[in-house]
Protein backbone atom coordinates (compact mmCIF):
# COMPACT_ATOMS: atom_id res chain seq x y z
CA UNK A 1 0.00 0.00 0.00
CA UNK A 2 1.31 3.47 -0.74
CA UNK A 3 2.36 5.57 2.29
CA UNK A 4 0.66 8.87 0.32
CA UNK A 5 -1.70 8.67 -1.90
CA UNK A 6 -3.51 12.03 -3.74
CA UNK A 7 -5.56 11.49 -6.67
CA UNK A 8 -7.12 13.93 -9.03
CA UNK A 9 -6.64 17.11 -6.43
CA UNK A 10 -8.48 20.17 -7.99
CA UNK A 11 -7.93 23.82 -5.99
CA UNK A 12 -9.41 27.10 -6.67
CA UNK A 13 -8.53 30.20 -5.16
CA UNK A 14 -11.60 32.31 -6.69
CA UNK A 15 -11.74 32.02 -10.23
CA UNK A 16 -7.68 31.19 -10.56
CA UNK A 17 -7.63 27.13 -10.44
CA UNK A 18 -4.34 26.40 -9.09
CA UNK A 19 -4.94 22.41 -9.44
CA UNK A 20 -6.37 20.94 -11.94
CA UNK A 21 -6.55 17.49 -11.47
CA UNK A 22 -3.32 16.12 -10.08
CA UNK A 23 -2.86 12.48 -8.90
CA UNK A 24 0.49 11.85 -6.75
CA UNK A 25 1.28 7.96 -5.30
CA UNK A 26 4.56 7.66 -3.29
CA UNK A 27 5.72 4.13 -2.23
CA UNK A 28 7.52 3.41 0.91
CA UNK A 29 11.20 4.47 0.87
CA UNK A 30 10.84 6.58 -2.53
CA UNK A 31 12.14 9.98 -2.56
CA UNK A 32 10.19 12.50 -5.18
CA UNK A 33 11.25 15.93 -6.29
CA UNK A 34 8.63 18.10 -7.67
CA UNK A 35 9.49 20.66 -10.01
CA UNK A 36 8.28 23.45 -11.81
CA UNK A 37 7.50 27.08 -12.36
CA UNK A 38 6.65 29.14 -9.41
CA UNK A 39 2.81 29.50 -9.68
CA UNK A 40 2.80 26.64 -11.07
CA UNK A 41 0.97 24.83 -8.37
CA UNK A 42 4.03 23.02 -6.45
CA UNK A 43 3.42 24.60 -3.11
CA UNK A 44 -0.52 24.34 -3.41
CA UNK A 45 -0.43 20.84 -4.30
CA UNK A 46 2.19 20.11 -1.03
CA UNK A 47 -0.49 22.63 1.36
CA UNK A 48 -3.39 20.20 0.28
CA UNK A 49 -1.44 16.90 1.13
CA UNK A 50 0.06 18.63 4.46
CA UNK A 51 -3.89 19.37 5.57
CA UNK A 52 -2.99 22.89 5.34
CA UNK A 53 -5.39 23.66 2.33
CA UNK A 54 -8.57 21.70 1.41
CA UNK A 55 -8.70 20.48 -2.01
CA UNK A 56 -12.39 21.31 -3.76
CA UNK A 57 -12.18 17.76 -5.17
CA UNK A 58 -9.79 14.59 -5.15
CA UNK A 59 -9.23 12.26 -2.45
CA UNK A 60 -6.31 11.98 -0.32
CA UNK A 61 -4.99 9.19 1.74
CA UNK A 62 -1.86 7.95 3.82
CA UNK A 63 -2.06 4.12 4.08
CA UNK A 64 -4.92 2.85 5.31
CA UNK A 65 -5.95 6.52 7.12
CA UNK A 66 -8.23 8.38 4.58
CA UNK A 67 -8.47 12.15 4.85
CA UNK A 68 -10.08 13.21 1.85
CA UNK A 69 -12.73 10.75 -0.08
CA UNK A 70 -14.93 12.51 -3.23
CA UNK A 71 -18.36 12.75 -3.28
CA UNK A 72 -20.63 14.05 -6.03
CA UNK A 73 -17.43 15.44 -7.16
CA UNK A 74 -16.43 17.02 -4.13
CA UNK A 75 -14.04 16.49 -1.47
CA UNK A 76 -15.50 15.60 1.86
CA UNK A 77 -12.78 15.42 4.36
CA UNK A 78 -12.51 12.76 7.56
CA UNK A 79 -13.70 13.86 10.97
CA UNK A 80 -11.21 15.84 13.97
CA UNK A 81 -9.84 12.31 15.13
CA UNK A 82 -9.33 11.17 12.12
CA UNK A 83 -7.60 13.93 10.51
CA UNK A 84 -5.55 13.94 13.79
CA UNK A 85 -4.75 10.25 13.29
CA UNK A 86 -3.71 11.54 9.72
CA UNK A 87 -1.56 14.27 11.05
CA UNK A 88 0.85 11.62 12.60
CA UNK A 89 1.35 10.38 9.18
CA UNK A 90 3.56 13.16 7.91
CA UNK A 91 6.01 15.75 8.68
CA UNK A 92 6.39 18.82 6.68
CA UNK A 93 9.90 21.36 6.27
CA UNK A 94 8.98 24.48 5.90
CA UNK A 95 10.77 27.13 3.64
CA UNK A 96 10.89 30.12 6.40
CA UNK A 97 12.21 27.30 8.52
CA UNK A 98 8.34 28.32 11.28
CA UNK A 99 10.68 27.33 14.46
CA UNK A 100 9.09 28.38 17.59
CA UNK A 101 11.75 31.32 18.77
CA UNK A 102 10.66 31.26 22.55
CA UNK A 103 11.22 27.91 22.72
CA UNK A 104 15.42 26.11 23.01
CA UNK A 105 16.32 23.98 19.97
CA UNK A 106 16.12 20.87 22.39
CA UNK A 107 12.30 21.90 23.16
CA UNK A 108 10.96 23.03 19.65
CA UNK A 109 12.11 19.03 18.70
CA UNK A 110 10.59 17.83 21.99
CA UNK A 111 7.53 19.53 22.54
CA UNK A 112 5.37 18.19 20.35
CA UNK A 113 6.13 14.34 20.87
CA UNK A 114 5.37 15.19 24.39
CA UNK A 115 2.43 17.10 24.75
CA UNK A 116 1.07 15.65 20.95
CA UNK A 117 1.83 12.35 20.83
CA UNK A 118 2.31 12.16 25.10
CA UNK A 119 5.96 10.23 24.98
CA UNK A 120 8.00 9.99 27.79
CA UNK A 121 9.55 12.73 28.69
CA UNK A 122 13.22 11.44 28.82
CA UNK A 123 12.94 8.76 26.17
CA UNK A 124 11.81 11.43 23.50
CA UNK A 125 14.59 14.24 25.00
CA UNK A 126 17.03 10.95 24.53
CA UNK A 127 15.93 10.16 20.85
CA UNK A 128 15.75 14.18 19.82
CA UNK A 129 19.73 14.42 21.48
CA UNK A 130 20.71 11.71 19.15
CA UNK A 131 18.72 13.38 16.08
CA UNK A 132 20.35 16.90 17.07
CA UNK A 133 23.73 15.19 16.63
CA UNK A 134 22.64 13.65 13.61
CA UNK A 135 21.98 16.91 11.88
CA UNK A 136 25.08 18.27 13.04
CA UNK A 137 23.82 20.43 15.94
CA UNK A 138 25.63 18.72 18.97
CA UNK A 139 25.97 21.48 21.38
CA UNK A 140 23.19 23.51 20.10
CA UNK A 141 20.73 21.86 22.36
CA UNK A 142 20.14 24.86 24.93
CA UNK A 143 20.41 27.56 21.68
CA UNK A 144 17.26 29.48 20.82
CA UNK A 145 16.18 29.79 16.98
CA UNK A 146 17.66 33.73 16.80
CA UNK A 147 21.06 32.39 17.40
CA UNK A 148 21.49 29.93 14.79
CA UNK A 149 22.40 30.84 11.13
CA UNK A 150 19.55 30.04 8.36
CA UNK A 151 21.08 26.99 8.02
CA UNK A 152 20.74 25.15 11.93
CA UNK A 153 17.55 26.97 12.09
CA UNK A 154 16.07 24.45 8.81
CA UNK A 155 18.31 21.52 10.36
CA UNK A 156 16.17 22.42 13.56
CA UNK A 157 12.94 22.14 11.52
CA UNK A 158 13.94 18.85 10.31
CA UNK A 159 14.84 17.13 12.93
CA UNK A 160 11.84 18.39 14.88
CA UNK A 161 9.50 16.91 12.16
CA UNK A 162 11.55 13.69 12.35
CA UNK A 163 11.19 13.38 15.68
CA UNK A 164 7.93 12.89 15.29
CA UNK A 165 8.60 9.72 13.20
CA UNK A 166 6.53 10.39 10.23
CA UNK A 167 6.37 7.75 7.66
CA UNK A 168 6.41 10.66 4.81
CA UNK A 169 8.19 13.44 5.25
CA UNK A 170 7.66 16.68 3.26
CA UNK A 171 9.91 19.47 2.36
CA UNK A 172 8.23 23.11 0.61
CA UNK A 173 11.64 24.51 -0.68
CA UNK A 174 13.61 23.90 2.01
CA UNK A 175 16.84 25.98 0.58
CA UNK A 176 15.24 28.48 -0.77
CA UNK A 177 15.46 31.23 1.76
CA UNK A 178 19.03 30.28 2.97
CA UNK A 179 22.55 31.58 0.75
CA UNK A 180 24.54 28.94 -1.38
CA UNK A 181 26.56 27.96 1.30
CA UNK A 182 23.77 27.01 3.63
CA UNK A 183 21.95 25.29 1.20
CA UNK A 184 24.67 22.79 0.72
CA UNK A 185 24.59 21.65 4.16
CA UNK A 186 20.90 21.37 4.38
CA UNK A 187 20.83 19.96 0.87
CA UNK A 188 23.16 17.19 2.76
CA UNK A 189 21.25 16.16 5.37
CA UNK A 190 18.24 15.36 3.54
CA UNK A 191 20.39 13.38 1.57
CA UNK A 192 21.45 11.39 4.21
CA UNK A 193 17.87 10.98 5.11
CA UNK A 194 17.32 9.41 1.41
CA UNK A 195 20.25 7.34 2.15
CA UNK A 196 18.36 5.83 5.10
CA UNK A 197 15.50 5.55 2.45
CA UNK A 198 13.06 7.72 4.05
CA UNK A 199 10.02 8.79 2.24
CA UNK A 200 10.19 12.34 0.81
CA UNK A 201 8.25 14.54 -1.38
CA UNK A 202 10.82 17.54 -2.33
CA UNK A 203 9.31 20.93 -3.47
CA UNK A 204 12.69 22.26 -4.52
CA UNK A 205 14.09 24.57 -7.31
CA UNK A 206 17.78 22.70 -6.85
CA UNK A 207 18.16 20.69 -10.09
CA UNK A 208 21.53 18.99 -9.99
CA UNK A 209 19.74 18.09 -6.03
CA UNK A 210 16.72 16.94 -7.34
CA UNK A 211 18.33 15.09 -9.92
CA UNK A 212 20.97 12.81 -7.72
CA UNK A 213 18.57 12.39 -4.58
CA UNK A 214 15.38 11.09 -6.71
CA UNK A 215 14.14 8.39 -7.57
CA UNK A 216 11.38 9.76 -9.28
CA UNK A 217 11.36 13.63 -10.60
CA UNK A 218 7.61 15.36 -11.25
CA UNK A 219 6.86 18.64 -13.07
CA UNK A 220 3.98 20.27 -12.44
CA UNK A 221 3.43 23.24 -14.44
CA UNK A 222 -0.23 25.29 -14.63
CA UNK A 223 -2.06 23.10 -12.41
CA UNK A 224 -1.10 19.46 -13.91
CA UNK A 225 1.15 17.16 -14.05
CA UNK A 226 3.36 17.72 -17.41
CA UNK A 227 5.78 15.26 -16.88
CA UNK A 228 7.37 12.53 -14.46
CA UNK A 229 9.71 9.62 -14.67
CA UNK A 230 13.23 8.79 -13.72
CA UNK A 231 15.61 11.59 -12.87
CA UNK A 232 17.41 10.89 -15.98
CA UNK A 233 14.45 10.38 -17.93
CA UNK A 234 13.08 13.63 -17.04
CA UNK A 235 16.74 15.62 -17.60
CA UNK A 236 18.26 14.16 -20.36
CA UNK A 237 15.30 12.94 -22.35
CA UNK A 238 12.14 15.05 -21.30
CA UNK A 239 9.48 14.25 -23.69
CA UNK A 240 6.99 17.37 -23.59
CA UNK A 241 7.62 20.98 -24.79
CA UNK A 242 6.95 22.29 -21.51
CA UNK A 243 9.02 20.70 -19.57
CA UNK A 244 11.97 20.89 -22.20
CA UNK A 245 11.54 25.22 -21.87
CA UNK A 246 11.68 25.03 -18.10
CA UNK A 247 14.87 22.67 -18.18
CA UNK A 248 16.16 25.49 -21.11
CA UNK A 249 15.79 28.46 -19.04
CA UNK A 250 16.66 26.62 -16.11
CA UNK A 251 20.24 26.30 -17.10
CA UNK A 252 20.70 29.61 -19.13
CA UNK A 253 19.84 31.24 -15.82
CA UNK A 254 21.73 29.46 -13.75
CA UNK A 255 24.79 28.16 -15.72
CA UNK A 256 24.77 24.81 -13.75
CA UNK A 257 24.32 21.25 -16.06
CA UNK A 258 21.36 19.65 -14.56
CA UNK B 1 -4.19 71.84 59.20
CA UNK B 2 -0.75 70.12 60.19
CA UNK B 3 1.34 68.68 57.14
CA UNK B 4 1.03 65.07 58.34
CA UNK B 5 -2.67 65.07 59.26
CA UNK B 6 -2.57 66.27 55.30
CA UNK B 7 -0.16 63.19 54.26
CA UNK B 8 -2.46 60.64 56.21
CA UNK B 9 -5.40 61.94 54.35
CA UNK B 10 -4.11 61.41 51.12
CA UNK B 11 -2.62 58.20 52.05
CA UNK B 12 -5.70 56.83 53.04
CA UNK B 13 -7.15 58.07 49.95
CA UNK B 14 -3.97 56.35 48.13
CA UNK B 15 -5.48 52.90 49.14
CA UNK B 16 -8.45 53.16 47.80
CA UNK B 17 -6.44 54.31 44.89
CA UNK B 18 -5.01 51.65 44.70
CA UNK B 19 -7.30 49.13 45.24
CA UNK B 20 -9.33 50.63 42.08
CA UNK B 21 -5.86 49.96 40.02
CA UNK B 22 -5.38 46.71 40.97
CA UNK B 23 -9.26 45.40 40.64
CA UNK B 24 -9.20 46.99 37.19
CA UNK B 25 -6.30 45.18 36.03
CA UNK B 26 -7.55 41.92 37.81
CA UNK B 27 -10.47 41.81 35.83
CA UNK B 28 -10.15 43.98 32.92
CA UNK B 29 -6.79 41.83 31.35
CA UNK B 30 -8.82 38.43 31.06
CA UNK B 31 -11.49 40.15 30.32
CA UNK B 32 -9.95 41.77 27.60
CA UNK B 33 -8.53 38.53 25.84
CA UNK B 34 -11.88 37.33 26.02
CA UNK B 35 -13.85 40.40 24.15
CA UNK B 36 -10.72 40.19 21.64
CA UNK B 37 -11.62 36.46 20.48
CA UNK B 38 -14.98 38.00 20.40
CA UNK B 39 -13.55 40.81 18.19
CA UNK B 40 -11.79 37.80 16.11
CA UNK B 41 -14.90 35.73 15.62
CA UNK B 42 -16.44 33.94 12.52
CA UNK B 43 -20.05 34.83 14.08
CA UNK B 44 -20.74 37.95 12.14
CA UNK B 45 -23.09 38.84 15.01
CA UNK B 46 -21.43 38.65 17.59
CA UNK B 47 -18.29 40.55 16.25
CA UNK B 48 -20.44 43.05 15.46
CA UNK B 49 -21.54 43.69 18.83
CA UNK B 50 -18.04 43.32 20.03
CA UNK B 51 -16.88 46.19 17.53
CA UNK B 52 -20.02 48.30 18.71
CA UNK B 53 -19.13 48.05 22.26
CA UNK B 54 -15.41 48.56 21.54
CA UNK B 55 -16.58 51.91 19.53
CA UNK B 56 -18.33 53.09 22.41
CA UNK B 57 -16.01 52.62 25.55
CA UNK B 58 -13.36 54.48 23.23
CA UNK B 59 -15.58 56.61 21.57
CA UNK B 60 -16.91 58.23 24.79
CA UNK B 61 -15.24 60.11 28.17
CA UNK B 62 -14.33 57.25 31.02
CA UNK B 63 -15.91 60.41 33.20
CA UNK B 64 -19.50 60.01 31.71
CA UNK B 65 -19.32 56.22 31.66
CA UNK B 66 -18.53 56.37 35.43
CA UNK B 67 -21.55 58.31 35.76
CA UNK B 68 -23.94 55.98 33.38
CA UNK B 69 -23.62 53.20 35.56
CA UNK B 70 -23.52 54.58 38.95
CA UNK B 71 -26.44 56.21 38.18
CA UNK B 72 -28.03 54.05 35.40
CA UNK B 73 -29.72 51.49 37.50
CA UNK B 74 -31.58 53.90 39.68
CA UNK B 75 -32.25 56.60 36.65
CA UNK B 76 -33.20 54.73 34.37
CA UNK B 77 -34.42 51.24 36.08
CA UNK B 78 -35.51 52.82 39.37
CA UNK B 79 -33.72 50.33 40.95
CA UNK B 80 -31.39 50.84 44.22
CA UNK B 81 -28.47 48.70 44.09
CA UNK B 82 -27.61 46.99 47.39
CA UNK B 83 -24.13 47.06 49.21
CA UNK B 84 -21.95 49.65 48.25
CA UNK B 85 -22.60 50.37 44.55
CA UNK B 86 -20.62 53.41 44.67
CA UNK B 87 -17.51 51.08 44.61
CA UNK B 88 -18.55 48.30 42.76
CA UNK B 89 -19.94 50.88 39.78
CA UNK B 90 -16.70 52.45 39.39
CA UNK B 91 -14.73 48.94 39.46
CA UNK B 92 -17.79 47.95 36.63
CA UNK B 93 -16.85 51.11 34.66
CA UNK B 94 -13.17 50.80 34.49
CA UNK B 95 -13.25 47.49 34.00
CA UNK B 96 -15.21 47.75 30.57
CA UNK B 97 -13.53 50.51 29.30
CA UNK B 98 -9.48 49.17 30.43
CA UNK B 99 -11.12 45.62 28.59
CA UNK B 100 -11.81 47.44 25.21
CA UNK B 101 -8.74 49.04 24.98
CA UNK B 102 -6.80 45.47 26.13
CA UNK B 103 -8.60 44.13 23.75
CA UNK B 104 -7.11 46.20 20.78
CA UNK B 105 -3.96 46.01 22.03
CA UNK B 106 -4.00 42.01 22.21
CA UNK B 107 -5.10 41.96 18.83
CA UNK B 108 -2.98 43.95 17.46
CA UNK B 109 0.07 41.75 19.09
CA UNK B 110 -1.93 38.49 17.96
CA UNK B 111 -2.21 39.70 14.43
CA UNK B 112 1.70 40.66 13.99
CA UNK B 113 2.51 36.82 14.64
CA UNK B 114 3.19 34.76 11.06
CA UNK B 115 0.97 32.54 10.02
CA UNK B 116 3.68 30.08 9.89
CA UNK B 117 3.71 29.67 13.37
CA UNK B 118 -0.09 28.54 13.13
CA UNK B 119 0.77 25.98 10.39
CA UNK B 120 4.03 24.54 12.23
CA UNK B 121 1.61 24.17 15.22
CA UNK B 122 -1.03 22.25 12.91
CA UNK B 123 0.78 20.13 11.54
CA UNK B 124 2.56 18.69 14.58
CA UNK B 125 -0.48 18.13 15.61
CA UNK B 126 -1.21 20.50 18.17
CA UNK B 127 -4.75 21.06 19.43
CA UNK B 128 -6.36 25.06 19.43
CA UNK B 129 -6.00 25.15 22.88
CA UNK B 130 -2.30 23.65 22.85
CA UNK B 131 -1.61 26.28 19.92
CA UNK B 132 -2.77 29.37 21.41
CA UNK B 133 -1.77 28.63 25.10
CA UNK B 134 1.58 27.35 24.42
CA UNK B 135 2.80 28.77 21.09
CA UNK B 136 0.77 32.17 20.23
CA UNK B 137 -0.03 33.46 23.77
CA UNK B 138 3.53 33.55 25.27
CA UNK B 139 4.67 35.49 22.03
CA UNK B 140 1.75 37.65 21.95
CA UNK B 141 2.19 39.15 25.84
CA UNK B 142 6.25 40.07 24.33
CA UNK B 143 4.90 42.05 21.78
CA UNK B 144 2.36 43.95 23.62
CA UNK B 145 4.07 44.39 26.61
CA UNK B 146 5.14 48.55 25.59
CA UNK B 147 1.43 49.09 24.80
CA UNK B 148 0.13 47.31 28.16
CA UNK B 149 2.77 49.41 29.84
CA UNK B 150 0.98 52.88 28.46
CA UNK B 151 -2.22 51.76 29.22
CA UNK B 152 -1.58 50.77 33.14
CA UNK B 153 0.34 54.04 33.57
CA UNK B 154 -2.97 55.98 32.07
CA UNK B 155 -4.87 53.99 34.38
CA UNK B 156 -2.94 54.88 37.38
CA UNK B 157 -3.53 58.18 36.62
CA UNK B 158 -7.90 57.73 35.21
CA UNK B 159 -8.02 56.37 39.06
CA UNK B 160 -8.65 60.06 39.93
CA UNK B 161 -11.54 60.37 37.81
CA UNK B 162 -13.64 58.33 40.27
CA UNK B 163 -13.69 61.36 41.98
CA UNK B 164 -16.69 62.35 39.92
CA UNK B 165 -19.22 59.93 41.41
CA UNK B 166 -17.80 61.26 44.80
CA UNK B 167 -14.98 57.61 45.52
CA UNK B 168 -13.35 59.30 48.11
CA UNK B 169 -9.95 58.28 46.44
CA UNK B 170 -6.47 60.33 46.78
CA UNK B 171 -7.95 62.88 44.28
CA UNK B 172 -10.81 63.37 46.16
CA UNK B 173 -9.13 63.91 49.13
CA UNK B 174 -6.80 66.15 47.78
CA UNK B 175 -9.65 68.39 46.46
CA UNK B 176 -11.12 68.45 49.56
CA UNK B 177 -7.93 69.65 51.73
CA UNK B 178 -7.74 72.42 49.24
CA UNK B 179 -11.30 73.51 49.36
CA UNK B 180 -11.15 73.34 53.59
CA UNK B 181 -9.87 76.59 55.11
CA UNK B 182 -6.31 77.00 57.04
CA UNK B 183 -4.75 73.38 54.83
CA UNK B 184 -1.69 73.38 52.74
CA UNK B 185 -3.59 73.20 49.72
CA UNK B 186 -1.16 73.49 46.93
CA UNK B 187 0.94 71.67 49.08
CA UNK B 188 -1.38 68.48 48.99
CA UNK B 189 -1.70 69.06 45.36
CA UNK B 190 1.85 68.98 44.82
CA UNK B 191 1.71 65.76 47.20
CA UNK B 192 -0.62 63.66 45.60
CA UNK B 193 0.99 64.48 42.00
CA UNK B 194 4.13 62.89 43.49
CA UNK B 195 2.45 59.63 45.01
CA UNK B 196 0.86 59.35 41.43
CA UNK B 197 4.20 59.88 39.78
CA UNK B 198 6.04 57.70 42.23
CA UNK B 199 3.28 55.18 41.27
CA UNK B 200 3.61 55.21 38.08
CA UNK B 201 7.93 55.14 38.66
CA UNK B 202 7.39 51.78 40.02
CA UNK B 203 4.89 50.72 37.36
CA UNK B 204 7.46 51.73 34.62
CA UNK B 205 10.23 49.81 36.46
CA UNK B 206 8.43 46.80 36.80
CA UNK B 207 7.18 46.47 33.75
CA UNK B 208 10.74 47.05 32.19
CA UNK B 209 11.65 44.14 34.12
CA UNK B 210 9.36 41.48 32.71
CA UNK B 211 9.94 43.45 29.67
CA UNK B 212 14.00 42.15 30.32
CA UNK B 213 12.98 38.96 31.44
CA UNK B 214 11.13 38.16 28.13
CA UNK B 215 14.31 39.42 26.35
CA UNK B 216 15.74 35.62 26.14
CA UNK B 217 14.25 34.98 22.87
CA UNK B 218 13.21 37.16 19.78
Amino acid sequence: MAVFEMRNARKAFGLLEVLKGVSLKVEKGEVVSIIGPSGGGKSTMLRCATLLETMDSGTLAYGENVAAREENGKSVYAGKAALAQVRRQFGLVFQQFDLFPHYTVLKNVCDAPISVQKRDKAEVEAEAMALLDKMGLKGKENAYPYQLSGGQQQRVAIARALAMKPEILFFDEPTSALDPLLTGEVLRVIRSLADEHMTMVIVTHEMPFARAVSDRVVFLDGGVIVEQGSPEQVFENPQQERTREFLKSYRETSGAQA
Amino acid sequence: MTVSTMLSLLSEGFVTSLLIFALTLLFSMPLGLAVMFGRRSRLTPLRGFIKAYISIMRGTPLMLQLMVVFYGPKLLLGVTVPGNWRFTAVIVAFVINYAAYFAEIYRGGIESIPRGQYEAAQVLGYTKAQTFFKIILPQMVKRVIPAVTNEVITLVKDTSLASVIGTVEMFTRAKQIVASPNTPGMLALVAAGVFYYVFNYVVAFAMEKWEQVLRYYR
